[in-house]
């Protein structure tokens, strides 16, 4: 870093904004930086002089791609845009977290974030830190943090560097958020070359409040107090944000370790109890967590969002810090982790204070809110920062050419229907194998058995059902499903459809526990926005996603971009990780995936064409990847959903599965060995179609005895089409006809895998 | 009368809230205590629980063992109160000295959720007495220090004297001597358990009910006393 050379360390001796306006020639590292030559020049005529070293620092971090959405923002308009209509949504995009309305008095608050690149450079604290901000995000908003999830794709699982990589992630998230005291419900975890050098680590939060105790980040009332509180800021994480998130790896990321923070999250825990109890006070006007680009970014957010005329006015050398030789753009860069900033009123300071000690979390005033609209800091009474704080808060918008590559053509035509198929029964056995051991299907609990599940006593469904499932109030049973998803193989052969197919199975996923789906969070992982063929990738996605949610009403309620995931010319697969929320009126009356009893009816839902475009079965039978990803049927989604959760209210139904990577057999197989009960099914059609085929829509339920004539009503009224495919019991998986496995030999090849790789 | 029994929240418990749920189904009233405060407010019998306090940067359970609230708890439970530590309550017990040993790093050194078949070896403490001795119970371990160590004198003596409280049926997961999942002190009032029964008190959230019984058997030994 080249930040000290901008500046002495001594006291009174930092660029100030006299010295700024006196000395306009001076050069600054702005490429350094990471703020190109067009961007230092429209800071230059926003300010009218040229930026102190402070405040360049400041608008390097709030203009950088991950916090200022600069390459994103244009398309993101659309969430808002093609919002279906409805009240459910309290607070949505621009918030730290979109809030929504579950019923009963109760709002939840939930939202997913990349830490992928501080992920790949130390994976231990880089994850350990991702799960540490979205929980702050979330805490922001006035609400608990009750879970957290996961989304995590790696390199190939047998690469050495995955061996480094994915122990750690795990590690870190386990550390973090065991110590927290948050259970882990639930994620997914896929492997793909195209990860290698560019792990995903996406985590995701789920906060429960009261309506009324929804919080917003936003500054009010001139002489009201400017409060930092919870870990002193230190040297670590300068500039991630710039540096870290916003730029492609290359031979040099090595030297980045210092920008990768380091958490404590007994500090975060302390936090999350001293922060309830000052809401609950009513001791706050406003809050920000600090997560990206720190007091630069808490501060412009809280002072940019109180509206015309708000300012503040900061007293950069209040900052407690752990390191005393940081100057002012340190301070205001520095990630430090377990940070919060609240607008507290004079009557309450004292109060605040005193719950703030009562925690052992150290609180300071730091400066003061303003009617000037300006955003001021000082540094020994010199001033170093007069900005308008909208214009670092929003930052700039660019529209960057999108081009559809020419070889996508290419890749649609090379269909998977050209591919050797197996046809008699051992053949058909032996793929169901391959594919439950191979290592995207297999068992997780090698990573799952890290992360605690049953802590706070309110998990209802974990891994592998499919969706966590926790409940809210333990009077009335009303519950809370999520579920994340993402096919980066369906996206790469078509971003708008492959985005809509992760919509989909998470959609399908939460509902199959029996709740219905009711907001939309995700986390948009892809290359560098400078090529054109990852923008065409990414626009495809957001107008894919928009369309989605509006088709099958339910709204983006926030989300992250995480661009520059690649090394090199080498991106990613296009990644959209979707989350869908949906609300259970009586978890008591909850799904599971598992056969738990014998002789339930099967029943095959929805309809299955010779789809096998990206399949699991194409990628490990074959290694092939072309053709068209599965049809999507978003009505068809949404009578499935209304099936299901119509089901499970009315007690039809013993267990649900949905059918995604590797179709029914695989499905079949996990439901088998969750509820430890064999089965015997006979699919309708093709063997191999009806085996092994991805078609969306669909999922597999086990009846509950005696309700089948009902549940065949319900079907039908729904349109949702509905084939008897057998019945649960014995201690084999078996395709009349064709083959059978032993519940033990399917476990054994299930189980085996991540314990062989990472063991 | 309902038998009033307390839970002690240290800066990092995380399964308090859990514990006073298990209490309140077993029919007991959960008194919350405070660890800055040296006042156990006259609770019949406390529950030390699960968690990270103080982050366990240092070794489990050292720094928590010299908060102010165990300045009463310790002489307590030297006189008799019934006191149970689950996980991080457990390793605080043993830093106090109230029991002997400690808990390492598990052998496989990676933090253990997960659901494990443990069998009651003593059923004659105030904390297991609604058990048959060698019942089978279905509990959560969920921990990253959770290995049972001791030198073999001690070993020798807690199975001499019966104060092995519970062992891991089949091999320990974490590599706990002799399969030791908890233990007590000779006089059986105060208890140490590595799995978590709080966590097994009902089917919807957890493995079953199995884990219930060690709080009915306080609030009875309680209510009966």
């Amino acid at each position: 870093m080249t930040i000290q050379d901008t500046g002495t360390q001594e006291a009174g001796a930092q660029d100030t904004v006299a010295a700024a306006a006196a000395t306009p020639g001076r050069a600054q590292p702005h490429a350094e930086l990471g703020l190109t030559g067009e961007e230092y020049a429209a800071i230059t005529r926003t300010l009218g002089r040229r930026p102190t070293d402070a405040e360049l620092a400041l608008y390097s971090v709030m203009w950088s791609e991950h916090c200022s959405y600069k390459s994103s923002r244009a398309h993101l308009r659309q969430f808002a845009e093609k919002a279906p209509p409805g009240d459910a949504l309290l607070a949505g995009i621009g918030q730290n977290a979109g809030v929504v309305d579950i019923g009963q008095g109760y709002a939840v608050t939930f939202k997913l974030e990349s830490h992928n690149h501080p992920s790949y450079v130390e994976p231990f604290q880089g994850a350990a830190t991702g799960v540490g901000g979205i929980v702050r995000d979330i805490l922001a908003m006035g609400a608990r943090p009750v879970a957290v999830m996961d989304a995590l794709r790696f390199g190939p699982a047998d690469a050495p560097d995955t061996r480094r990589v994915l122990p750690g992630v795990v590690g870190g998230i386990s550390f973090y958020g065991n110590c927290l005291g948050l259970p882990n419900i639930g994620g997914e975890l896929a492997f793909d070359p195209c990860y290698a050098g560019n792990p995903l680590v996406n985590a995701l939060c789920l906060g429960v409040m009261r309506r009324e105790d929804l919080k917003l980040a936003a500054a009010s009332g001139p002489g009201n107090k400017v409060v930092l509180f919870g870990s002193r800021t230190g040297p670590d994480g300068i500039g991630g944000a710039s540096v870290l998130a916003s730029a492609s790896f290359g031979a040099g990321s090595k030297n980045k370790r210092p920008s990768v923070q380091v958490g404590d999250p007994f500090m975060e825990k302390l936090l999350i109890e001293c922060c309830l109890e000052l809401y609950a006070a009513g001791l706050v006007l406003g809050i920000q967590d600090l997560g990206a680009a720190g007091v630069a970014c808490a501060t412009t957010e809280l002072a940019a969002g109180g509206g015309a005329g708000v300012g503040m006015r900061v007293r950069l050398d209040t900052v407690p810090l752990r390191d005393a030789s940081l100057g002012p753009p340190e301070i205001l860069m520095s990630e430090s982790q377990e940070r919060m900033m609240a607008i507290v009123e004079p009557g309450g300071l004292d109060r605040f204070l005193a719950i703030c000690a009562r925690w052992d979390v150290e609180a300071t005033v730091i400066g003061e809110v303003t009617g000037t609209g300006r955003l001021e800091m000082t540094w020994h009474g010199d001033l170093v920062v007069d900005i308008p704080p909208g214009t670092a808060a929003e930052g700039p918008v660019y529209h960057r050419p999108a081009q559809r590559p020419a070889a996508q053509d290419a890749l649609a035509a090379d269909d998977p229907a050209r591919l050797p198929r197996p046809g008699a029964g051992p053949q058909l056995r032996a793929a169901l194998l391959d594919l439950l051991s191979a290592p995207d299907a297999a068992d997780k609990s090698w990573v799952t058995e890290q992360y605690d599940r049953y802590v706070r006593g309110e998990t209802v469904l974990a891994t592998p059902h499919d969706a966590g499932l926790v409940r809210v109030d333990e009077r009335t049973s009303l519950g809370v499903a999520l579920a994340v998803d993402g096919n980066g193989r369906y996206c790469r052969l078509d971003p708008y459809a492959g985005t809509q197919l992760a919509l989909a199975e998470a959609y399908r996923n939460v509902a199959a526990t029996g709740a219905r789906p009711l907001a939309v969070t995700n986390c948009l992982n892809f290359g560098a926005p400078t090529d054109p063929a990852v923008m065409w990738q990414f626009t495809e996605a957001v107008r894919g996603l928009a369309d989605g949610c509006l088709a099958l009403g339910v709204p983006v309620t926030g989300g992250n971009v995480s661009f520059y995931n690649q090394t090199g010319e080498a991106a990613i697969h296009p990644t959209p990780v979707v989350g869908v929320l949906g609300v259970h009126d009586d978890v008591r009356r909850r799904l599971p995936i598992g056969f738990a009893a014998a002789g339930l009816r099967l029943v095959l839902l929805g309809r299955t064409e010779a789809e096998f475009g990206g399949s699991l079965w194409a990628r490990v039978a074959h290694g092939h990847l072309g053709g068209r990803p599965p049809a999507v049927d978003l009505a068809a989604e949404r009578s499935l959903a209304a099936v299901l959760v119509a089901g499970a209210r009315l007690g039809l139904l013993a267990a649900a599965h949905d059918l995604s990577d590797g179709g029914l057999a695989v499905a079949l197989a996990e439901s088998c060995l969750a509820g430890g009960q064999g089965c015997t099914a006979a699919p309708p059609g093709d063997a191999f179609t009806g085996l092994f085929a991805e078609s969306a829509a669909r999922a597999v339920v086990a009846v509950s005895p005696g309700a089948e004539a009902e549940f065949a009503a319900l079907c039908a009224e729904h349109g949702v089409p509905s084939a008897g495919l057998g019945v649960t019991g014995g201690v084999s998986l078996e395709v009349t006809g064709l083959f059978a496995i032993p519940l033990d030999e399917l476990a054994a090849a299930h189980r085996g895998t991540l314990p062989a790789l990472f063991d | 009368m309902t038998a009033r029994i307390g839970v002690i929240t240290f800066p990092g418990s995380l399964d308090d809230q859990d514990a006073a749920r298990a209490v309140r189904r077993a029919g007991g009233t959960a008194v919350p205590l405070w660890h800055g405060e040296a006042d156990l407010r006259g609770v019949d019998a406390a529950v030390l629980p699960g968690g990270f306090s103080y982050g366990d940067y240092l070794r489990c359970g050292a720094i928590a063992r010299f908060a102010p609230v165990m300045a009463e708890l310790v002489p307590a439970a030297r006189k008799g109160l019934p006191v149970l530590g689950i996980c991080n309550g457990f390793q605080i017990l043993c830093e106090a000295h109230l029991l002997p040993g400690a808990l390492n790093r598990n052998s496989g050194l990676r933090f253990i959720s997960r659901e494990v078949r443990v069998r009651v070896e003593n059923a004659r403490t105030p904390w297991t007495r609604d058990y048959a001795p060698g019942q089978e119970l279905t509990l959560v371990l969920k921990s990253g220090e959770g290995a049972y160590v001791a030198d073999a004198a001690t070993l020798a003596g807690l199975e001499a004297s019966g104060l092995v409280l519970a062992r891991y049926d089949g091999t320990a997961p974490n590599g706990s001597a002799a399969g030791i999942a908890g233990i007590c002190n000779p006089d059986g009032n105060v208890a140490g358990l590595m799995p978590h029964p709080e966590h097994a008190i009902d089917p919807l959230t957890g493995p079953g009910e199995d884990g219930l019984g060690f709080f009915t058997s306080a609030v009875r030994a309680l209510v009966s006393a």
